[in-house]
C-alpha cells in the first residue's frame, strides 16, 4: 500500500510561487518586492482585543460561521462601505481566510466534471481549489489592452457561457486592476443571461485609490446570484490570523456552511475577536495604510514609465503589473534574483494573461522600493 | 490632504527624499513640489532637516538629560523671557512649555555626566526664577521623532508569497 494522491490532486502542479519562493530563499539579502501581504503590523487595538481574548481564556470553539457579534459588525460595515445588505445570522459565513470561503464555495455548488470560468491572471489557489473541487477550470484570459478589467468580449470569447459559474476578483492580485460599476454591469449582464454564478473575491476592497470600491453583488439580479469573499488580511494587515467571510443568500451561506462545520468546525477565535475590534475602532489605521500604499504605487508607477517600461495605470491591491522586458518572464525574474538580488513573481504563475508581465509588490517601504526600482533599471541596461 | 500637507508629511517620514521623489509619491510636477518647499520654508513652518540618529549606534556616545524645570514669573519675567534666555544655551536640544508638575521640559545633551551636571548647576540652577531642577539621564533610547530603533530586521515575511 503506498499513498498515491487522488488525480484530482495529482492534477494540480505544485504552486510556481512555491518553486519562486524556494529560489528566493538561497539569498539573504535580497529586497523582496515578491510579497503578496501587507509590510504593516495589524493596528494595535485590534492586536490587544486578541491579546486580552488570550488572557481571558477566550479560546472555546465559537458557532460554525463566526461570533454573532462579528457577524453583526461585518452586516453592518458591508453595508456602509460596499452597499451590500446582508442578515448577518443567514448570510454571513466567517471563515479561515477569504480562501477557505472560496474553497467551500467551489465544493457547495461545483459538482465533479462542472466547468468553472476563471478570470485570470489571479489569486493562485482559484484554478488549484476548482480542480480540488473536481470541476474543470475555463481561462477567461483578461488583457493588457483592457487594463485587465474583465469584459463581454473576454467572457465571450472564452467560452465562459457555458460554464457554471465565474470567479472573478477586483481589485485585482496580481494585475492591481479595478472595476467600476459601469465596467461591471456587462460583466452582471452576461452572468444573468448565462445563468452563472458569480464568486467575486473582494479581499482588496478597502485598496481601491482612483474610485470607491464596486460590488457586482450591488448590480441588478445579481445579489441572488453571487457569492462575495473579504476577509482581514489585506486591510488589516491580519494575514497570519487567517480570518474572512462570504457574503451570499441564505442558501449558498447554508451550503458553504455544512463543509466547513465538518472541516474547520469554527475560524480561529482569536483572530474574531480581533476582527470585532478591527471593525469597530481601526478605521484610521486602515486610511493611512491605504495612503501609505497610494504614493507608493504612484512612485512605482512613475519609475516604469521613466525606464520606458509598459505598465498599466493599476488602481487597486498593493501590485503593480508590468510588462516584462524578456520574453520570458520566469526568465528574467531569476536573473533579476540572481545577479540584482531583487525579488519579483513572474506573470505567468497567475494563469492565463500573465506572461510577459512581472508582479511587483510595493507592499514594502519606499526605501527598499526606490533601492530595488535602481536595480532593475541598472539590470535592463545592463542586458 | 492638501499637497502641502501630503508633502509635509513625507518630509516628516523622511527630509531626504529629493524633489523627484516627492513629486513620484504625489502625482505633482517636480516644480509644484519646489515651490511648496520654498513656502514650507519661507513661511518657517519647516525649520530645518536634521537627521534622526541612534546614538546607542556611534562612538563616542553623547550624555544626554531630561530636565524638568520649575520656574516662577513675576511681572517683568514671562515663561518666554526664561525660555529664550535658556534656548541660547548650545547644550540644550530641545525646550518646553508643558503642563503638569513642572513647567519646563528641557532636554540637554553634552559629552560626560560631569559635563551635563555642571552645566545644569553653573548655567541653569542659577537662574534667578528657576525654583527646582530634576535631571533624568537617559539609558537608551526606543523611539526618536517617530522612528523605532531596532535592529532594522523586523520583516519576518516570506520573501515570495501569494
Amino acid at each position: 500500500m503506498t499513498f498515491e494522491p487522488t488525480d484530482r490532486v495529482a492534477s494540480v502542479p505544485p504552486s510556481g510561487i512555491r518553486k519562486f519562493f524556494e529560489l528566493a530563499e538561497e539569498y539573504d539579502d535580497i529586497i523582496s518586492l515578491g510579497v503578496g501581504e501587507p509590510d504593516f503590523a495589524p493596528p494595535w487595538a485590534a492586536r490587544d482585543a486578541a491579546i486580552a481574548s488570550l488572557e481571558r481564556g477566550q479560546t472555546s470553539y465559537t458557532a460554525n460561521r463566526g461570533m454573532a457579534e462579528l457577524r453583526d459588525r461585518i452586516a453592518v460595515d458591508a453595508r456602509e462601505r460596499y452597499g451590500l445588505n446582508y442578515d448577518p445570522d443567514e448570510e454571513v459565513l466567517v471563515t479561515s481566510g477569504a480562501s477557505e470561503a472560496v474553497d467551500l464555495a467551489f465544493r457547495a455548488f461545483l459538482d465533479e466534471g462542472d466547468s468553472v470560468a476563471i478570470a485570470q491572471p489571479c489569486y493562485v489557489s482559484y484554478v488549484p481549489s476548482a480542480r480540488f473541487a473536481g470541476a474543470d477550470v475555463v481561462d477567461v484570459p483578461t488583457r493588457a489592452e483592457d487594463e485587465f478589467k474583465l469584459t463581454r468580449e473576454v467572457l465571450e470569447a472564452s467560452g465562459a457561457a457555458d460554464a457554471e459559474a465565474l470567479v472573478m476578483c477586483y481589485p485585482n492580485n496580481p494585475t492591481g486592476a479595478t472595476m467600476t460599476r459601469e465596467e461591471l454591469r456587462p460583466v452582471a449582464e452576461f452572468a444573468r443571461e448565462h445563468d452563472l454564478l458569480v464568486f467575486s473575491d473582494e479581499i482588496y476592497a478597502e485598496l481601491s485609490y482612483e474610485h470607491d470600491h464596486a460590488s457586482i453583488a450591488t448590480l441588478p439580479g445579481m445579489r441572488e446570484r453571487t457569492i462575495v469573499f473579504n476577509g482581514f488580511s489585506k486591510a488589516y494587515a491580519m494575514t497570519g490570523l487567517r480570518l474572512g467571510y462570504a457574503l451570499a443568500p441564505p442558501e449558498a451561506t447554508a451550503a458553504m456552511n455544512r463543509i466547513h462545520q465538518y472541516t474547520m468546525l469554527s475560524a480561529p477565535t482569536t483572530a474574531q475577536y480581533a476582527a470585532v475590534e478591527a471593525l469597530n475602532s481601526c478605521d484610521d489605521e486602515v486610511q493611512e495604510m491605504r495612503a501609505q500604499y497610494d504614493r507608493r504605487r504612484n512612485f512605482v508607477l512613475s519609475r516604469f514609465e521613466e525606464m520606458g517600461i509598459d505598465c498599466f495605470p493599476a488602481a487597486g491591491a498593493f501590485y503593480a503589473f508590468p510588462e516584462c522586458p524578456w520574453n520570458d518572464s520566469d526568465e528574467f525574474a531569476e536573473a533579476l534574483l540572481e545577479e540584482q538580488r531583487v525579488a519579483v513573481v513572474p506573470g505567468d504563475v497567475f494563469g492565463a494573461g500573465g506572461e510577459g508581465h512581472l508582479r511587483v509588490s510595493y507592499a514594502t517601504s519606499l526605501g527598499d522600493l526606490k533601492e530595488a526600482l535602481n536595480r532593475i533599471e541598472t539590470f535592463i541596461e545592463q542586458h | 490632504m492638501s499637497d502641502r500637507e501630503e508633502i509635509l508629511a513625507l518630509l516628516r517620514e523622511n527630509a531626504r527624499y529629493s524633489t523627484e521623489d516627492l513629486a513620484r509619491q504625489t502625482g505633482l510636477d517636480a516644480e509644484a513640489v519646489e515651490s511648496v518647499l520654498a513656502d514650507l520654508e519661507s513661511e518657517g513652518v519647516v525649520k530645518g532637516y536634521q537627521a534622526v540618529v541612534d546614538w546607542g549606534e556611534v562612538e563616542p556616545q553623547p550624555v544626554r538629560a531630561a530636565v524638568e524645570l520649575n520656574v516662577t514669573l513675576d511681572r517683568e519675567t514671562g515663561y518666554a523671557d526664561i525660555a529664550e534666555r535658556l534656548a541660547k544655551f548650545p547644550e540644550v536640544q530641545g525646550l518646553r512649555l508643558v503642563s503638569g508638575d513642572y513647567d519646563f521640559a528641557m532636554e540637554v545633551e553634552g559629552d560626560s555626566m560631569s559635563e551635563v551636571s555642571r552645566f545644569i548647576s553653573e548655567k541653569v540652577a542659577p537662574v534667578p526664577e528657576i525654583t527646582q531642577t530634576v535631571t533624568h539621564y537617559i539609558m537608551e533610547s526606543y523611539k526618536e521623532r517617530g522612528v523605532e530603533f531596532g535592529d532594522g530586521h523586523d520583516d519576518d515575511r516570506l520573501s515570495v508569497s501569494p
